[in-house]
């Protein structure tokens, strides 16, 4: 082969392979990213039912009723507006009443949504930072305990 | 006073990487030997005073010094004691203390293993590295002190996050530092090279065992890494392409693209600068992830409470290095001579694809992690990149990697004979269609994914072994001479076979997570379950407790066709100190398979809510690693690669350092 077929294989195999990349990603990135959301902000933005998205805020005082099958409903709630989640699975070790809290599933309807993964984190003074901003947006943030205090 | 001997050996240890960062790079440029000769005891000082360092915070630990702010917020005068050693870099302060500790130790190593390099390029990589050092050594002192005192001191510490208080956690970080800071030797030998203006195979020779060294520690932390996830975090899951651990994986896929384009130099002296600048992207990756898991700019299942002001510093570090070594690189390189171009049917062209693949990989798996952190930051929106992605991107890519691994193991340097090789590679072929035939049966109405991936990964550990026994059978040996011609061949080729069928092992692992099963179910004491022909007896809950916490028990008892197999105890545990609750998967190792149950809380008296798993062959991910990160340590042990063994095999010249 020639010097100059060598580097057109060798160019056309990195164009080809990149080429075949890129297209992967845009592809994915089309169907199987999934937006955040607040109670608040599924209204204000008016996201259809059936969206896969994931909501985030605090988990209602109150609000945590566990049925038979290991089925769990709750009400996330960022103050202004709450979301009923229905989830059916093991919850996080993390997860408790007036904590913070990610599911990610689908909208029924606006004030309901099915969670497919309720999130948890390793560390009880961490605070999911999606939710951390969207509680600042409403108002409602507190800062970080100091850890003395507790 | 051990607290501020730590302290102060610290400072110390930055105004000595300052001078081993200044002084040896003057001295090279200036051509004055005195000057270049600093590096080494430099490295070899700095090392010393940051392991001064690095014990005086072990001391303070394994004394329950509570006067220092970093004992208390992590540990607890109870808790056993190697809880007490890995508490030291179970939080961000002693983590970095201990990234610090390892990239020191790296720099001394390099400063006694390297006496054989030309004194200038010597010279010039340990100040490379001196500058890595200053920068983290900075960080810490300025915003991570591990040495701030309290007062008054309280009598008691907050005891460790319980999930941390696990042997594998205990060993993880070190395994995973000593493979990031690993790369910090091979951006150094970059550096060096790009600044002496001089590279050639030699360069490869002395770079490579370090490289193998790093990788064969990351590969060996991410599987620790992945392992602890399954069993302590009671998801069933063993990744989540999480930011976190993508963070780990990129410095590993584009460390493995390094590894086969280092190969290519010293034997052919070509793909010189694209493998420096692998070696640069290789330790940006180990820096970017360090940024991504210590700053909390991305929101990640593995998130601890984090600072931002250090986000900013690591960020700043971030900036100057990639900055600063793509500035070099894009400056000197142009200078290096050129390699030659080869063949693409042939050894090198293979692991040029091979490299495309894994850059292109690297890539994707860097789009989905940091393409969310540009969209927020430029319009608001909050997306989540998750599993979907991956598997759509990642995958396919990976995959079609996997496919061509036995081909260019089996082709010749220089000119390959690619029908040849497949011709060889019918048999393998056979086989691995056996197989997915097989689980496609065995899995009736299985997914067709779990009967490709079986068969890939047949087709590759049956691949990676055809070439050594091709070589070691010649006609009209028998088995006898085969088998010591197969034992005399070089390591390094045992190196090659283990670390691709370890890849094999993995990806079949992977595949048979397609039939396992799952079920999530509510039981009552003495009732019997079961899951895929194993039966569980559950046993009453009954309380428990360790030094540190308080448990309540679920005992089981795993049958199979009434014959008892194992008794297993997950549970849910409250770490007194912290309130905090854990939950303990109760494993049951079958062959290779795991039963696998995680307790949910108890919600109604009496019944216990659990998940229960049959993980098929689950042990094999784990295993794969182990037999990659062999295929490694084999690699390494060949002594033909050594640099030394080379040059004492030629006639000794006076060779005065230049």
């Amino acid at each position: 082969m020639t010097r100059k077929g060598r580097r057109l294989a060798m160019i056309g195999s990195a164009v080809a392979v990149l080429a075949v990349a890129l297209g992967l990603v845009l592809f994915a990135m089309r169907g199987n990213v999934t937006y955040f959301f607040s109670p608040t902000e599924i209204v204000e933005k008016n996201v259809q039912p059936g969206a896969r998205l994931r909501v985030g805020g605090l988990v209602k005082e109150g609000s945590v009723l566990k049925e038979a099958g290991q089925k769990i409903t709750f009400l996330v709630t960022d103050t202004t507006r709450d979301l009923k989640v229905t989830y059916v699975g093991l919850l996080p070790d993390l997860f408790r009443e007036g904590q913070g809290v990610v599911a990610e599933g689908v909208l029924d309807a606006a004030d309901r949504f099915t969670a497919t993964t309720v999130l948890a984190k390793h560390d009880e003074n961490y605070m999911p930072r999606e939710v951390a901003d969207s509680l600042k947006k409403q108002g409602h943030w507190q800062g970080e305990k100091p850890a003395a205090q507790k | 006073m051990i607290v501020e001997t730590g302290h102060f050996a610290l400072v110390l240890a930055l105004a000595v990487a300052l001078v081993q960062s200044l002084v040896p790079l003057w001295g090279a440029a200036q051509g004055d030997v005195a000057l270049q000769r600093v590096a080494a005891p430099a490295a070899l000082m700095q090392f010393a005073l940051v392991t001064v360092a690095f014990l005086a915070l072990i001391w303070a630990y394994l004394t329950s010094d509570f006067s220092v702010q970093n004992v208390v917020e992590n540990s607890h005068s109870a808790k056993p004691l190697i809880y007490k050693i890995s508490a030291v870099w179970g939080n961000h302060e002693g983590s970095m203390l201990l990234w610090v500790f390892i990239l020191a130790l790296f720099g001394a190593a390099a400063a006694v293993v390297g006496q054989d390099m030309p004194l200038r390029q010597r010279a010039n990589t340990l100040a490379a590295q001196g500058w890595i050092s200053t920068a983290f050594l900075l960080f810490i002192l300025l915003t991570s002190n591990p040495f701030a005192r309290l007062d008054p001191a309280p009598l008691e510490g907050r005891d460790l996050n319980p999930i941390l208080q696990d042997p594998g956690l205990a060993i993880h970080p070190p395994l995973l530092y000593i493979g990031y800071v690993g790369f910090s030797i091979a951006f150094s030998f970059a550096a060096g090279a790009l600044l002496s203006g001089r590279i050639d195979a030699a360069w490869a020779r002395w770079t490579r065992p370090w490289l193998l060294v790093a990788w064969i520690f990351l590969t060996l932390g991410i599987a620790m890494g992945s392992y602890w996830a399954y069993y302590e975090l009671g998801w069933g899951g063993f990744w989540f392409w999480d930011p976190v651990e993508n963070a780990s994986l990129m410095p590993w896929l584009s460390g493995t693209a390094l590894l086969h384009s280092i190969i290519v130099m010293e034997k052919r002296d070509a793909l010189k600068v694209w493998t420096l600048f692998l070696a640069i992207v290789s330790f940006s990756l180990s820096l970017l992830g360090t940024f991504l898991v210590r700053s909390g700019v991305l929101t990640s299942v593995h998130a601890f409470a984090t600072d931002p002001a250090r986000g900013v510093f690591i960020l700043g570090i971030l900036i100057v290095f990639i900055g600063g070594s793509l500035a070099l690189y894009a400056w000197r390189a142009p200078m290096l001579k050129q390699g030659g171009l080869f063949a693409p049917i042939s050894r090198e062209g293979a692991l040029v694809l091979n490299n495309l693949f894994l850059s292109a990989a690297t890539a994707t798996v860097f789009v989905g992690t940091l393409y969310p952190l540009a969209l927020e930051a430029t319009t608001g929106e909050k997306i989540s990149v998750g599993a979907p992605f991956f598997n759509l991107t990642f995958g396919p890519l990976f995959l079609a990697l996997l496919m061509i691994v036995p081909f260019g193991q089996s082709l010749a340097w220089k000119r390959g004979d690619l029908a040849a090789v497949a011709q060889r590679l019918v048999a393998a072929g056979v086989v691995a269609l056996v197989a997915g035939a097989l689980v496609w049966a065995y899995a009736s109405g299985g997914s067709a994914v779990a009967a490709l991936g079986a068969a890939l990964s047949v087709f590759v550990i049956v691949g990676s072994f055809i070439e050594l026994a091709s070589r070691a059978w010649r006609s009209g040996g028998g088995l006898g001479l085969a088998l010591r011609r197969a034992a005399g061949l070089p390591l390094s080729a045992w190196g090659t076979a283990m670390a691709h069928a370890g890849l094999g092992v993995t990806l079949l692992g992977l595949s048979a997570t397609w039939w396992g099963a799952e079920k999530i179910l509510t039981a009552k004491a003495g009732e019997t379950l079961e899951i895929a022909g194993y039966q569980i007896k559950v046993d009453a809950l009954t309380p428990r407790s360790g030094s540190n916490y308080t448990e309540m028990v679920a005992p089981m008892q795993v049958f199979r066709d009434g014959v008892k197999i194992a008794t297993i105890e997950p549970s849910k545990r409250n770490y007194t100190t912290r309130k905090m609750p854990t939950t303990e998967a109760g494993i049951a190792t079958i062959g290779l398979g795991q039963v696998y149950v995680a307790l949910a809380d108890e919600s109604t008296p009496g019944e216990i809510g659990m998940r229960l798993y049959w993980k098929p062959l689950v042990l094999l991910i784990w295993i794969g690693s182990l037999v990659m990160s062999l295929g490694g340590a084999l690699s390494l042990a060949d002594r033909r690669l050594r640099i030394g063994v080379a040059r004492r095999a030629a006639p000794r010249a006076a060779v005065p350092a230049e």
